[in-house]
């Protein structure tokens, strides 16, 4: 079975179905978008996790004037308070687990708070006085920062522990269930997909049963017979595969970078490098997954 | 040739069997026809020697395979030693008369050399050199059953199988089809023919194998269409 011979069947099967072929280009290309996106989203939670948590740390905030009398009964923090804190914080309990950290007065709280927010006027309604002093902790091990919530909440002045990677696992579980319904849109769709590709395989069998009836008569193999249609198969989906190969990078490189970067440059974000990790695999998955269903379709279809 | 022995085809869903006991031997460079009313089982023997199905009992032998027991992946390469031809000439309607002779060589990947000798070669031995760009809805009948013949020539098989070749022809084209036949099987490949025209099978005097309800009751040498309760020459309604 010459190759070409093959490839001049497959291509007469597809023109003889076009709108078929087509709708395998569509549905594949949709499918394995989808899928695409689940895993960049997988990708850009990992990137976050990684620029994040390095640099998120463990806040104890200490008691002011201001601060609700359930934690705070005498008001605000005396030095004695805070000295106890830097002490343990120092002690060989704490400091095997902790980097560095550093203590945050009124002034320095208020002049960050005035930073952020430069564009409001809550600014003027705040003193620098019911702003918490802290001790801004960074942990070799960010996983670990129950140590000192657990050794410091309730501790006479402290207000509140609070880990800042708090605020991002909210973010990374809002992500994470974007993930999983593009995964699951990317099963159906995927779903019928196959189905859709084991179909157009039979009526393209079907429809060339004359040429099939006469293979069979002269001789040709079971492979050569069969491996046009695979090969139609796999070519409908394999040009779905890259089409949406192009989109998945394409939604990186201008949806991504060059618009949402450029607006929340606080964080990163997955970029060309992720996208080009992402891509060979759903033309990958292409092929096989459409060289799977068309030769399964077409070896229930045709038996010697 | 072909051997076969007690070969008893029943169909699923049907009690009667297609064949019944049927046991026959046909040597190489042979001419055989298969006659019979219609329903009498020619085709079914002729798809057993082709091994597009297999006796429920006996057994059968063809070019040295034992094709009951010959594996499914072999029966490709079994059958690129016979050649087909039907009643209704079987060519596909989009491709051309060289291509339809081409594609039978070229789906069993013979090489390009091969197919640019053979296909004009067998062409002219059928007489259609000058149509081989034609398109199977222009020829005749006649034609169109020379271009099949042509097709299941062009691989040189040991054998060819003719299930009623000369069905939807009149008797002129008929006689060149038989003598295509007939120059083919001088060439030394063994012929097996299933008709049930009674003008050719006089006119030739081959071997005649006649069938009746799934059995043998006929295999003569040199033998016309004769009717075998009787004994009698009956007359030919076309020559
Ligand atoms: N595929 C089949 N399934 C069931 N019965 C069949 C099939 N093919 C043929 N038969 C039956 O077998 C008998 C012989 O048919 P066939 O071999 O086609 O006869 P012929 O070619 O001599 O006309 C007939 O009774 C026919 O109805
Ligand atoms: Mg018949």
């Amino acid at each position: 079975m010459k190759v070409l011979f093959a490839l001049s069947e497959s291509w007469a099967g597809i023109r003889s179905n076009v709108s078929m072929v087509i709708s395998i280009v569509l549905v594949t290309f949709i499918s394995l978008s989808f899928v695409g996106i689940a895993a960049l989203l997988q990708l850009q939670i990992n990137e976050m996790k990684n620029y994040w948590y390095d640099r998120a740390q463990v806040a104890v905030y200490m008691c002011t004037d201001v601060s609700p009398a359930a934690a705070c009964p005498t008001g605000e923090a005396s030095e004695a308070e805070k000295a106890a804190v830097d002490a343990q914080l120092q002690s060989t309990v704490l400091a095997p687990y902790i980097d560095q950290y550093y203590f945050e007065t009124h002034e320095e709280a208020y002049e960050k708070f005035s930073e952020e927010f430069a564009d409001s006027s809550v600014a003027s309604y705040v003193t620098p006085e019911q702003l918490n002093e802290a001790f801004w902790v960074n942990l070799i091990n960010p996983e670990q920062s129950a140590i000192i919530t657990e050794s410091f909440s309730g501790a006479a002045g402290v207000e509140q522990v609070r880990d800042q990677r708090g605020y991002l696992d909210s973010i990374f579980s809002f992500l994470n269930a974007g993930s999983i319904t593009a995964a699951a849109v990317a099963g159906v769709m995927l779903a019928s997909a196959l189905l859709l590709i084991s179909t157009t395989i039979r009526l393209s069998a079907f429809s060339r049963r004359r040429e099939i009836a006469i293979m069979r008569l002269v001789g040709a193999s079971n492979f050569s017979i069969r491996f046009p249609f695979v090969l139609e198969g796999v070519i409908a989906a394999t040009l779905g595969a890259v089409v949406s190969a192009v989109a998945v990078y394409a939604a990186v490189e201008f949806l991504v970078q060059d618009f949402l970067a450029v607006r929340l440059p606080f964080t990163s974000f997955v970029g060309a490098q992720q996208a080009l990790t992402v891509v060979p695999w759903l033309i990958l998955g292409g092929v096989i997954l459409s060289a799977l269903a068309s030769s399964v379709a077409i070896r229930r279809y045709l038996k010697v | 040739m072909i051997t076969i022995q007690h070969a008893v085809k029943t169909y699923k869903g049907s009690d009667e069997p297609a064949l019944k006991s049927v046991s026959l031997q046909v040597d190489r460079g042979e001419f055989v026809f298969l006659v019979g009313a219609s329903g009498s089982g020619k085709s079914t023997l002729m798809r057993m020697v082709l091994r597009e199905d297999v006796p429920t009992t006996g057994s059968i032998h063809v070019l040295g395979e034992d094709l009951i027991n010959l594996a499914s992946r072999r029966v490709p390469i079994f059958r690129r030693r016979l050649g087909v031809v039907f009643q209704d000439f079987r060519l596909l309607p989009q491709k051309n008369v060289y291509e339809n002779v081409a594609y039978s060589s070229k789906v069993i990947g013979k090489p390009r050399a091969f197919i640019e000798t053979a296909v004009p070669d067998v062409l002219s031995l059928v007489g259609l050199s000058e149509k081989a760009k034609r398109m199977p809805s222009e020829l005749s009948g006649g034609e169109q059953q020379r271009v099949a013949v042509a097709r299941a020539i062009v691989n040189k098989p040991d054998i060819l199988l003719a299930d009623e070749p000369t069905g939807n022809l009149d008797p002129k084209t008929s006689g060149e089809i038989m003598d295509l036949l007939q120059r083919i099987n001088l060439g030394g490949t063994t012929v097996l023919m299933a008709t049930h025209d009674r003008g050719i099978v006089d006119r030739l005097q081959k071997r005649v194998i006649e069938l009746k309800n799934g059995e043998i009751i006929r295999d003569e040498v040199a033998a016309g269409y004769r009717d075998v309760n009787t004994g009698e020459m009956p007359k030919s309604e076309e020559f």
